[in-house]
């Protein structure tokens, strides 16, 4: 008999829970009235881990990392809900406290390197604010810091490069000065926002392959927030899958990649263009994302369900445990395990000893 | 290699050869040239789709804009069905104009938010008056073109604003058919666009093509889409084509090394496809301002040696009989060949680090 275990209590023997989201609710407020864009979020970040936030735009995503950050826009509130970081709740926080608590502990990277950066000043004052502010430096301390940032996330020349203007850097390297402002301080929490979204596909592995590296040297808990299923199959250990504001499914993501226990994380799944042949129909989702100022009552998937039944325009299905620490927002979640099958079979991470037979039903 | 043997030789709907485009810069107070297409060749088949593959600044969006005729050529002759369509003037340069079209990356700026959706896609008739005469052909055909795309005849009543991501491209791709093209540039159509819905609109581009015989050239950074909806591929690096093939020669066995690094970078949803070893190629694509000499790959490639510094390198690549043929051929049976641009040519899936684990 599984014991099943709840998110919040997880593998807390093996690490320790740095972010702890529970019931989080955001609001934005619009000419026509209130509109709930994160309803009811929860999830737990654990040290030396990636957890992904998956999904589509317009899904809350993006809007749930501002809201851990503080970072909402002035028509956007939390209305609901708790956020603790090692344990303190930063929503309780004065504004001032909050900035001594996640000014040097939480970290957060933007997917628009060139916006994020202020386009006035040097790389350097701004890589040695974060030194001036929070550690009470001066100028050429912070300066000596600043150059040693760059060099730990591979920029180039350093000494010379931290009194050049960000318009003078590539993308990539923009996305790493962005990357060196938010590890400045040694952040316990590392949120990324589509980090590499912007970027080609070499230089998306090189990020990638540096905030991996920055994640074991910090043994920071990360938040990589992303739509693409590909890069949380390879970067991330736990996934939270959000659709319409809310989170559908969740939890390990071997475990949710293998055997999906919601309808839209198999919708999802089957769209990606892998092992289909060239004229191949890919099976899609029909229809698209509901406006968030029309999400149904009931299950916010249902307009584009294939199993959705009455009972899916009625009730609003709750998060429930599928499976080892797997959980689903779906009615049908019972019925979607009994038959899941369809889908790559991750477990092969587990198994070094995997035969190579994909390969050879390509050709 | 069977697969080009088995293809019936297919008419060319277009013929691309040595083609050359610059621009001039102002850069520190002098002007500099930018070699933005270095000699590209290839061609696309009547009905075929042609991958386009690389990086920003390879130069994919000037070679569109080129066979668009939105840039002049410096060298090099482009052939449609024959015709240079740069020779051409007035009333046959405008009929010209009407074969080939293009879909564009971003629904959202492509189209006028103060049109409605049947203006938008019925603006071409206006330019060329001759194909759809009267306003009783013109709505007919706006009907045709909206059922084809997946749309409601009362859509056409309807603003941009009012559509979805994924409406809005097929909006786009209507407007492209409207005048009946033999040949549509698709520049990332799908990429900004959600997965779920993104499925949706290849499936469409696919139903298109079989039910209209239009042919494609599919410029897109995302290599699974290339994979899947492509019958040949170019990749290019700074201004050239550095590998060309049919889709699975070159997906399956890369020939140069920067093929292999892209398709090893791109992260692989099964892990089963992901490779033993992962290539991460150091730095970034130089400044084609000043492309390095010889091969323009050499300064981020872990194979390159002396020569590669030296001397640009041929394409090469093997030929159906197992001998090695040289030269990048655009035109003839030999089109479908398998060929690259490199002195030291990967040779096997493994080296390429394609294997997977295990």
């Amino acid at each position: 008999m599984m014991e099943v275990l709840d998110p919040q209590t997880r593998e807390a023997a093996t690490a320790e829970a740095v972010l702890a989201v529970t019931g989080l609710d955001v609001d934005i407020r619009t000419p026509t009235g209130t509109v709930r864009v994160v309803g009811n979020v929860s999830f737990t970040a654990y040290q030396g881990q990636t957890l992904a936030l998956l999904g589509e735009s317009g899904c809350g995503k993006s809007m749930t990392a501002k809201a851990i950050a503080g970072l909402l826009d002035p028509v956007a509130s939390v209305a609901g809900g708790t956020v603790r970081l090692e344990g303190r709740d930063l929503n309780a926080m004065t504004p001032r406290q909050r900035r001594e608590v996640a000014g040097p502990g939480l970290g957060i990277v933007f997917q628009d390197a060139l916006t994020a950066l202020n386009p006035v000043y040097t790389v350097g004052s701004q890589l040695g604010e974060a030194f001036r502010i929070h550690r009470g430096m001066n100028k050429k301390q912070a300066r000596a810091q600043a150059i040693e940032l760059m060099r730990r996330v591979g920029i180039p020349e350093p000494e010379v490069r931290v009194s050049a203007y960000p318009h003078q850097f590539s993308g990539g390297m923009r996305q790493r000065i962005l990357i060196a402002m938010a590890v400045a301080l040694g952040p316990r929490l590392l949120i990324a926002d589509e980090p590499t979204t912007a970027l080609d596909v070499t230089v998306q592995a090189q990020i990638m392959a540096l905030l991996r590296r920055l994640r074991e040297e910090e043994d920071m808990a990360v938040v990589l927030i992303t739509h693409d299923l590909a890069v949380v199959a390879e970067e991330a250990d736990d996934v939270c899958i959000m659709y319409a504001g809310n989170v559908v499914e969740s939890g390990p993501v071997a475990t949710v990649f293998s055997s999906p226990t919601h309808p839209y994380t198999k919708g999802l799944l089957e769209s990606v263009p892998t092992h289909a042949r060239r004229g191949d129909d890919l099976s899609s989702i029909p229809g698209s994302p509901p406006e968030l100022k029309s999400i149904p009552s009931g299950c916010v998937y249902q307009d584009r369900c294939p199993m959705a039944a009455a009972i899916c325009r009625q009730e609003r299905p709750e998060l429930r445990p599928t499976g080892a620490n797997q959980f689903s927002a779906c009615h049908f979640s019972e019925s979607l395990r009994a038959g899941a099958t369809a889908t790559p079979a991750a477990d092969s991470v587990a198994s070094p000893e995997t035969p190579s037979t994909l390969q050879e039903e390509t050709r | 290699m069977s697969t080009n043997e088995t293809q019936a030789p297919r008419q060319n709907v277009l013929e691309v050869q040595e083609l050359s485009k610059s621009f001039t810069v102002s850069a520190g107070g002098g002007s500099r040239q930018l070699k933005a297409l270095d000699g590209i060749s290839l061609s696309v088949g009547k009905g075929e789709t042609l991958g386009l593959v690389g990086e920003s600044g390879c130069g994919k969006s000037t070679l569109a804009r080129t066979l668009m005729m939105l840039e002049t050529p410096d060298d090099g002759t482009v052939r449609f069905d024959g015709q240079d369509p740069f020779a051409l003037k007035g009333k046959e340069l405008l009929a010209w104009r009407r074969r080939v079209q293009m879909v564009f990356q971003d629904p959202f700026a492509s189209l006028n938010a103060r049109m409605s959706a049947g203006q938008i896609i019925s603006e071409p008739f206006a330019t060329h008056k001759d194909l759809y005469r009267g306003s009783a052909a013109r709505s007919k055909r706006l009907n045709v073109l909206l059922d084809l795309v997946g749309l409601r005849s009362t859509d056409a009543y309807k603003t941009p604003q009012e559509f979805s991501g994924g409406q809005r491209q097929r909006i786009g791709i209507a407007r492209a058919l409207a005048l009946d093209p033999d040949l549509l540039i698709l520049d990332e159509p799908v990429s900004a666009l959600d997965l779920s819905v993104q499925a949706q609109v290849l499936n469409l581009l696919n139903e298109l093509q079989q039910q209209l015989g239009v042919s494609y050239i599919f410029i897109s950074h995302d290599l699974s889409v290339v994979r899947h909806v492509t019958d040949r591929v170019a990749v290019m690096y700074l201004g050239r084509i550095i590998e060309t093939g049919v889709t699975e020669d070159v997906f399956d066995r890369p020939l140069h090394p920067y093929t292999a690094a892209l398709m090893s970078a791109s992260p692989k949803l099964d892990p089963a496809m992901r490779p033993a070893k992962r290539i991460v190629l150091a730095g970034e694509l130089p400044s084609p301002l000043d492309p390095p000499s010889g091969c323009r790959f050499r300064t981020r490639c872990w194979k390159a040696e002396d020569i590669c510094a030296s001397r640009r390198p041929d394409a090469a690549g093997p030929a159906a009989d197992g001998s090695i043929s040289l030269g990048m051929p655009a035109i003839g049976p030999a089109e479908r060949a398998h060929m690259a641009e490199c002195h030291f040519p990967i040779s096997s899936p493994a080296e390429a680090g394609l294997v997977p684990a295990g």
